[in-house]
């Protein structure tokens, strides 16, 4: 009985000392998309800083909005929006400020990604990595001319059929609207409805719709196209598919994710932190070892990988036109777009 | 369904008549909290008007239902004709869980049979290499599946050397898919009660049947499965129920490209529509619907209990 009761007291001082240090413990919380920061980042920071790192992960820009609207603001310090849902959660006041002076790495980003419309002078966000999205095509499948958009919503007999789509309204009727040559958000009823034709026709030809195994499609074989971001698809290719990066004549999505300070975030302070962390170079250039894409900052290319450099999902040809960002759509067109999407799903 | 954890109470038992209602206390509370308060809200939330991008504005609507009955065409300003885009997924998923059901039942009642048939010391044995590979995850069982059905995976690859085949047939992103996916997932769901309700069963019934010259098909028809069907009629809505809300198989088996109803409830909350009106509404209707088929359960119970006395 002493024994046990000896042993209940030491627990408690334990819990107590933990708990003490838990309370002296910085913290930061994090909501990040998946696969998406090397956790040896993460570690660095936390070496360099004191501060615990907790991160939750999201798949969809719009699922991480859902989920801050349904209760999560306030938890989290930082998200990693992408372009279009910066200036949305703007509009909708999630989002905290910050003036430039308070990041000392602020200078480091690239001149173009400071002044970028969906956060002009950037007050909210710094820029995390940036890209395309396009789609890759199985090369022991096909060998014509993939840079058109045609691969994916009028496909060629051998590929009809073996054909993903990310599973995600903005890219997919963005991408079509390309296909179309109709602007983004058109209000114009015949083209809209050429929009829901176009979807309705090609969907026999599609085989599924895919966002977080977009890689995984392609490097199984299970699809023979697959539309995908640039980075994924180069990561698809060191896993051993024989596939190569489409950029398509009538246009291509280009994205910037950004890593932004959330309103009623817990830890301020220790969020401007990290996002200088970020800034650093080094830091950078480590996520974009990582995750193959393109950092907005100034500085990195010493710390690349070499063969990143030369990678075809980063070297559009001279040709090819420049990538488009998804835009933000007003009320009345997004229901629409809402229509069609259910439509292509029904 | 609420009911259950106070009429299962001792009534017999006198030691805690003081004190039974405080010591349902905690079920009640668990019940009322996580079960019925999510589902005020969702029923509340389904006649509430839809903010732009999620979120709900408080003012009463009807438009939530209204999407779900009546098509306005593409830019909602033409006469109302009746939508049939929910009605056809709806029907899917119902068909669907329907199917899985009837397949868990064909294969689940002779296995529940054959396991509540050896002898007692084996009996165990096999009940846990049913469940054994239910101790795996959900995600992790449907996501293996995918690879063994994919074109180029091994049950392919062992039709086409064994010369079943010539070319690979396509099983992943079917209906076929989402079958298989279904009944792999809820199968012991049917095995379990099917064979709790035939371990209890007399077997002296069948054999007086024999001795009344019933043959084995008739005697399995009228005497045997009467008395198991409450095991049956449990089994079949463990797999139902469950079947009908599913979309990790539709998803990742049935390649996302029809919405079961699962699937559109989530679109509603987590996609680009961000309608949680009309998520709660389409929620509400499926609940209903669950709810019907429960309700038809409890009055054949009930049913069966009179008759039985």
């Amino acid at each position: 009985m002493r024994k046990f009761l000896k042993l209940g007291a030491a627990a408690l001082a334990l819990t107590m000392v933990s708990g003490g240090m838990a309370q002296a413990q910085e913290k930061l919380s994090i909501y990040h998309w998946f696969e998406y920061i090397p956790q040896e980042l993460l570690d660095k920071f936390s070496e360099e800083t004191g501060i615990e790192v907790t991160m939750d992960t999201f798949d969809s820009n719009e699922a991480m909005l859902a989920n801050l609207k349904a209760g999560s603001l306030g938890s989290y310090d930082v998200a990693v929006p992408g372009d279009y849902m910066v200036e949305i959660m703007i509009n909708e006041g999630m989002l905290d400020t910050f003036e430039s002076s308070e990041l000392s790495n602020f200078g480091n980003i690239q001149p173009q990604w400071v002044d970028v419309p969906f956060d002009p002078g950037r007050k909210h966000s710094i820029p995390y990595q940036w890209g395309s999205t396009s789609f890759s095509v199985n090369r022991d499948d096909f060998g014509g001319d993939i840079n058109t958009t045609s691969i994916l919503f009028d496909p060629p007999a051998d590929l009809q059929g073996k054909i993903n789509m990310l599973d995600s309204q903005g890219e997919v009727l963005t991408m079509a609207s390309l296909h179309l040559g109709i602007p983004q958000c058109s209000q114009d009823r015949e083209q809209l409805k050429a929009l829901d034709e176009l979807l309705q026709g090609a969907k026999p030809h599609w085989a599924s719709f895919n966002s977080d195994g977009a890689k995984d499609v392609l490097v199984s074989g299970d699809a023979a196209v697959g539309m995908i971001w640039n980075g994924f698809s180069a990561k698809a290719r060191a896993e051993g598919a024989n596939i190569e990066y489409a950029y398509p004549k009538e246009g291509y999505l280009v994205w910037m994710d950004n890593v932004v300070l959330l309103k009623d975030a817990p830890n301020r302070a220790n969020a401007l932190k990290f996002m200088d962390f970020l800034l650093e170079p080094e830091n950078a250039a480590a996520v974009t070892n990582y995750a193959r894409y393109t950092a907005g900052v100034n500085g990195v290319d010493e710390f690349l990988d070499p063969e990143l450099k030369t990678s075809p999902e980063q070297s559009p040809p001279a040709d090819a036109p420049a990538g488009v960002f998804v835009a933000v759509c007003d009320e009345a067109t997004q229901s629409v777009y809402d229509s069609i999407w259910t439509r292509l799903k029904k | 369904m609420a009911g259950g954890p106070a009429a299962g109470g001792g009534a017999s038992s006198s030691t805690f008549a003081g004190i039974r209602h405080w010591l349902l206390l905690p079920s009640w509370l668990v019940i009322g909290f996580f079960l019925l308060l999510p589902v005020l809200l969702m029923l509340v939330y389904s006649f509430l008007t839809k903010d732009f991008r999620g979120g709900v504005i408080w003012e009463f609507s009807l438009a939530a239902y209204d999407q779900f009955i009546f098509d306005r065409g593409l830019f909602g300003d033409e006469p109302p004709t009746i939508e049939w885009i929910y009605i056809q997924i709806f029907w899917r998923s119902i068909w669907q869980a329907l199917l899985a059901t009837i397949l868990c039942l064909v294969i689940g009642f002779p296995t529940a049979y054959f396991i509540a048939t050896r002898p007692q010391n084996t009996r165990m044995l096999w009940l846990f290499l049913i469940t054994v590979p239910y101790w795996v995850n959900l995600l992790i069982r449907t996501v293996s599946m995918k690879f063994l059905i994919r074109d180029n995976g091994p049950l392919n690859e062992w039709f086409l050397a064994a010369g079943l085949l010539d070319s690979p047939i396509r099983m992943i992103n079917t209906d076929f898919a989402v079958q298989l996916g279904l009944f792999y997932s809820y199968l012991p769901f049917m095995v379990l009660p099917i064979y709790a309700s035939v371990e209890r069963y007399n077997f002296a019934l069948s054999e007086a049947a024999a001795d009344l010259y019933a043959d084995r098909w008739t005697a399995l028809r009228l005497v045997v499965i009467p008395a198991v069907s409450p095991g049956i009629i449990a089994g079949c809505i463990l797999v139902f129920v469950p079947s009908l809300g599913a979309f990790l198989a539709p998803d990742l088996l049935g390649g996302a490209k029809n919405f079961m109803i699962g699937s559109l409830i989530e679109e509603q909350f987590k996609g680009n529509a961000g309608n949680w009106p009309f998520g709660a509404a389409a929620s509400m209707i499926l609940l209903t619907m669950v709810l019907i088929v429960l309700m038809i359960y409890a009055r054949q119970q009930a049913r069966g209990e009179r008759e039985g006395r």
